[in-house]
């Protein structure tokens, strides 16, 4: 359980780790931040990159701010950076609430926010939070720089739209409003482990009735998203048990599951189904 | 010498005073096999295929590659039992020509450090024919299964029968017949540390020293020195520190054979340390088991008949020492548990597959047989609309000796005390009506109990029972006092986290009067250590304490002859306390100290009657001693998702005298984290095509700090009559009994929804999948 041989690169700017990925892309080039997901893969030769890009020395790349729109992300923010509300804007709030489901206390002293959604672990955390909310996803290159949207950015299990020589410098995620609700709720059998299900759901209430509803599924397909069927079943509706009942049963009816040797697809689906609701129950809490 | 007890005439056996060996382990200055360094590094090249001819084999230009071929002089390691019908299967070291299992070695590339050997191996092409494998024992029991081993024919390794001559008269006259289907999935004991070898070749003594982490130095020693050929007196087996063995560490692993054959060969020093996914695919595997057991009840829910039928999935290969009896035949031998029944029918069959080798897993088929009985009880209660403890009440064994149905001898134990005692502490009245609020307001709590017996510290008769061509079971102790006037003890057993080296200090304490802190145990090594059989089955306490007991007697005798010449009185005024022989009512006294150091530097003193040194040994081999527990636990069962909590869980134990309380408390939580491991979470998931879909600690789940409940326990203390220390192992009872209890407290949680499960693990989908079953029953008549 030794990695393949590969170079560790360590750049201390931004040009200099845009210019090494793009030479190594080639051959299997990979950014080095937190190491969470790729040093045990690397471990059980998985994966094996014959350069590392270790840009835990990269200037800037620590940035975690807000402008008063949007809080922007760094390569460089651990998972840790989110134990306690990093603005007083609702989002902090449920940025907190969601990380300490994330893995063991160790795991989230290391491992970083944009790391996990350039691995894209259909059972991520965060790469739900990205997928319900709409975060923006900036990757640069020596080509430049683009930004891409949560809905083009997961394309399958650990697969992304990041090119080869592209390093996901930092994501967006849009600040939630003052009244805006939200409740997150997640299935795993042992405490830590990977998601067997989870949703995060946010709305608005409009005179009482639920608006601008977002359901997000995560664990459940080979990459989390939005589920418009149950978001229709919320808007207009009060939050209450028939309408988050609904919801749920939507979005058990809309995954095509994942399965795996402890989850078959009937056994997702009545996961998909208790998660939501739970997540919906929650933004009453 | 330790103040506080100066003087008092305390006994330390009965003390919770703390382990001895820990400060070493708490402060990381153990000793382990994986650190020390080595010349050469080996890693095994493993099969990718469950079944298949091995085609060819090429390694990258210059490597050093070793296979079958290379081998020929080697004997295949070929365990052998002498009864109920066992067919002899060899095992070469590394797979010749064919391939049995996924993860077996098919090759060994050797390099100078640990990485390159590994990248190495990651370059071997391996070119597999692969053929039809088959994973599951039922279907290896099959017309036209393939077939594992041509000397084994119908997959059928060993079979087991045994029927009681009246029988059939009970059996027809039965009021009710209750019957369980029970199955028990395939798990891996998980030590923290995986299997580890060092074999070191001496260019003056031509011998080879083996550092490995093992259960059993010697029956090492001895395996090996035999397939290889060579004296015993050239191998030396050094167990050091040993990171938790639960019997995946008693049995002979073929990657240790060949390293100590590479050490011989390279005239060097050769390592291997295996990593977790080579342990979970490729050491033992235990567990898997099918088990259709049905009872005979009078028409007082008196328990009156047996009839079980046991299919053991053994692996591939049989394992060394115990064989694949280990599981069917303890199966067998042991069904009855604590109940009074003289009626019993049973077949066990270990059947051969495509899998990884299955062995000796704390517990040993214990946890299986148990969750079977216990499910049948409860099954029975509801069949004749009792409690599930008044059942038990009518059929628990309390007459003593009791003899059971396959002539096993049951020693006074408490099975109807710890039930009452258990069932009081848990106050069950409150507990049912705290259930029936909790499911008016939609909340699903169980009570599951488990009353089990665990037989312990048997010695050699009962391996001979079995027919096993080595029958391990006495023990062997040296204990001696140095010239300084230090107490050593050197014994066969082999603890590796037992807490051995603590309580036998204990036992020695009491006879000679000296402090544990200044008596050292010595183990785990064949040049140090007299013969032994190692560590397991809950024997060491009973069997190397009762050796430990006799040599100490020996020695305080001697002690005392020497003090009656010192100090020139009679040896029935002699006492020995606080590290000096006292002559009774006067102050005069003379130490162990001085004691030692007159008997070996001034012998000539004792006048020829008396032989030089205190050296004493002694040897025990005990029949077995039975200890006995009432488990019950509460859970709360989420009936969305299946997912179980456990709320409560308490032990009422009786394992005879306990020697050091916090040591015996220890093995119980241990052993119930494990047992709650193979009830809710610990799988290994073979697919179709034999691929092991649980080959990480991610995937294959034992239980973590936050998955545990708290743990009550309650003791009583039956004196052994069957062991000179009167104390009664304890090792496996936590693992014996969780499985039972937690299965029955779902059952019991899962009573309003009409579905019943009878498998461990008892796994969320699992329990989804009946529940949903239910409901779409429901919806369909409705």
């Amino acid at each position: 359980m030794k990695p393949a041989p590969f170079v560790r690169h360590v750049p201390r700017t931004l040009q200099q780790a845009l210019a090494i990925l793009s030479q190594v892309a080639g051959q299997d080039g990979r950014i080095l931040a937190g190491g969470q997901s790729l040093v045990p893969i690397m471990a059980f030769r998985l994966a094996k990159p014959a350069h590392l890009i270790d840009i835990n020395e990269v200037a800037g790349l620590d940035r975690l701010e807000s402008d008063g729109k949007v809080l922007s992300i760094g390569a460089r923010v651990r998972h840790a950076a989110f134990h306690a509300p990093v603005t007083d804007n609702r989002l902090a709030a449920l940025l907190t609430y969601v990380a300490r489901h994330i893995a063991h206390y160790p795991i989230r002293m290391r491992g970083t926010f944009c790391g996990s959604l350039a691995h894209a672990d259909p059972a991520s955390e965060w790469c739900l939070t990205a997928a319900t909310l709409g975060a923006t996803m900036v990757a640069m290159s020596q080509r430049g720089t683009r930004e891409i949207a949560a809905s083009d950015f997961f394309e399958g299990i650990m697969s992304t739209a990041l090119a080869d020589d592209e390093l996901l410098a930092e994501v967006r995620l849009p600040l939630l409003t003052p009244d805006a609700k939200f409740g997150f709720y997640e299935f795993n059998r042992r405490a830590g482990d990977f998601a067997m299900a989870a949703s995060l759901v946010t709305y608005s209430l409009v005179n009482g009735k639920m608006a601008q509803a977002r359901v997000g599924v995560g664990g459940a397909e080979p990459s989390p998203r939005r589920i418009e069927e149950a978001e229709a079943a919320l808007n207009g509706q009060s939050p209450d048990d028939d309408a988050f009942r609904a919801a749920a049963q939507a979005a058990s009816d809309a995954v095509d599951p994942l399965e795996d040797h402890q989850t078959n697809a009937e056994y997702r689906r009545d996961l998909v189904r208790v998660v939501v609701r739970r997540a919906l129950e929650h933004s009453l809490t | 010498m330790t103040a506080h007890t100066k003087g008092t005439g305390m006994k330390w056996v009965g003390r919770a005073i703390r382990r001895l060996e820990d400060p070493a382990l708490v402060t990381g200055q153990g000793h382990f096999t994986a650190d020390l360094p080595a010349e050469h590094w080996v890693r095994f090249v493993r099969s990718p295929n469950a079944a298949g001819t091995i085609d060819s084999i090429k390694a990258p230009d210059g490597a050093m590659l070793i296979t079958a071929a290379d081998l020929k002089a080697v004997k295949k390691i070929t365990p052998m039992l002498h009864k109920f019908e066992y067919r002899p299967v060899g095992q070469s070291i590394l797979a010749d020509g064919i391939v049995r299992y996924v993860g077996e070695a098919v090759a060994a590339i050797v390099a100078p450090s640990e990485e390159e050997a590994e990248d190495i191996a990651d370059l071997v092409e391996l070119n597999i024919g692969a053929t039809a494998p088959v994973v599951d024992a039922r279907d290896a029991l099959s017309a036209g299964a393939p077939q594992i081993h041509a000397e084994a024919p119908g997959n059928v390794i060993l079979k087991g029968e045994v029927k009681t001559a009246g029988f059939d008269g009970v059996w027809t006259s039965a009021a009710k017949i209750v019957k369980v289907d029970a199955r028990s999935h395939r798990q891996n004991a998980t030590p923290m540390e995986a299997r580890a070898a060092h074999a070191a070749y001496d260019k003056a003594s031509g011998r080879v020293t083996l550092t490995c982490t093992t259960q059993m130095p010697h029956l090492m020693r001895t395996a090996i020195a035999d397939l290889l050929g060579i004296a015993e007196s050239d191998l030396r087996v050094i167990a050091p520190d040993v990171g938790g063995g639960f019997g995946q560490k008693m049995s002979l692993c073929a990657e240790y054979v060949l390293l100590v054959w590479l050490a011989l060969r390279l005239k060097s020093s050769v390592a291997w340390t295996e990593d977790r996914r080579e342990n979970l695919i490729a050491s033992f595997h235990s567990r898997d088991q099918y088990i259709a057991l049905e009872g005979a009840f009078d028409k007082d829910a008196k328990l009156l008949a047996l009839r079980a039928d046991v299919v053991s999935n053994v692996g591939a290969y049989s394992c060394f020492p115990t064989t694949s009896g280990v599981e069917p035949l303890m199966a067998m031998a042991e069904m009855p548990g604590p109940y009074d029944v003289q009626q019993y029918q049973c077949l066990a069959r270990g059947v051969l597959t495509n899998t990884c080798t299955m062995a000796a897993y704390r517990g040993v088929s214990r946890p299986i047989i148990t969750f079977t009985l216990e499910r049948l009880m409860d099954k029975a209660a509801k069949a004749f609309h009792l409690d599930p403890v008044d059942i038990r009440r009518r059929n628990l064994i309390d007459k003593f000796p009791y003899t059971s149905a396959t002539g096993l001898i049951y020693d006074e134990a408490t099975y109807k005390q710890t039930l009452e005692m258990a069932v009081h502490e848990i106050d069950l009245p409150a507990f049912r009506l705290r259930q029936k609020e909790a499911r008016a307001k939609g909340r699903y709590l169980g009570i599951g109990f488990a009353t089990f017996s665990e037989r312990t510290g048997y010695g050699s008769p009962a391996f001979a029972a079995r027919g096993m061509a080595i029958t391990p079971g006495w023990e062997t102790v040296h204990v001696s006092v140095d010239p300084s006037g230090y107490v050593e003890a050197r014994i066969g057993s082999s603890p590796h986290g037992q807490g051995l080296r603590t309580t036998l200090a204990q036992i020695i304490a009491d006879e000679l009067g000296i402090p544990p802190d200044l008596i050292k145990v010595v183990h785990g090594d064949t040049d140090t250590a007299p013969y032994g059989w190692g560590t397991f089955a809950s024997r060491s306490l009973v069997i190397s304490g009762g050796a430990t007991l006799i040599a100490a007697r020996k020695v305080r005798a001697k002690l005392i002859k020497i003090a009656s010449h010192m100090l020139e009185a009679a040896e029935s005024d002699i006492v020995l306390e606080d590290g000096a022989a006292k002559v009774a009512g006067t102050d005069r006294s003379v130490t162990v100290a001085t004691m030692a150091r007159e008997i070996y530097t001034q012998t000539h003193r004792f006048k020829g009657e008396l032989e030089p040194g205190i050296s004493e040994s002694g040897t025990y081999d005990p029949p077995g001693t039975f200890s006995n527990a009432c488990h019950i636990a509460i859970v709360e069962l989420d009936p969305e998702t299946g997912h179980v909590k456990v709320d409560r869980y308490l032990v009422a134990e009786d394992a005879g005298r306990i020697i050091n309380p916090m040591i015996a408390d220890g093995q119980v939580h241990g052993g119930i984290a494990q047992g709650l491991g193979n009830a809710l979470l610990e799988e290994i998931v073979y697919d179709e095509s034999g691929g092991i879909l649980t080959a990480n600690l991610a995937d294959y789940m034992p239980p973590t700090a936050r998955e545990m409940p708290h743990i009550e326990l309650h003791h009583m203390e039956t004196p052994s009559t069957q062991s000179i220390t009167k104390a009664k192992g304890l090792g496996e009872g936590g693992t014996i009994g969780a499985p039972a209890a937690l299965l029955n407290a779902i059952n019991d949680a899962l009573t309003p929804f009409g579905v019943e499960i009878d498998t461990i693990p008892a796994t969320p989908q699992r329990i989804r999948a009946a529940l949903r079953a239910a409901e779409q029953a429901t919806k369909k008549s409705a």
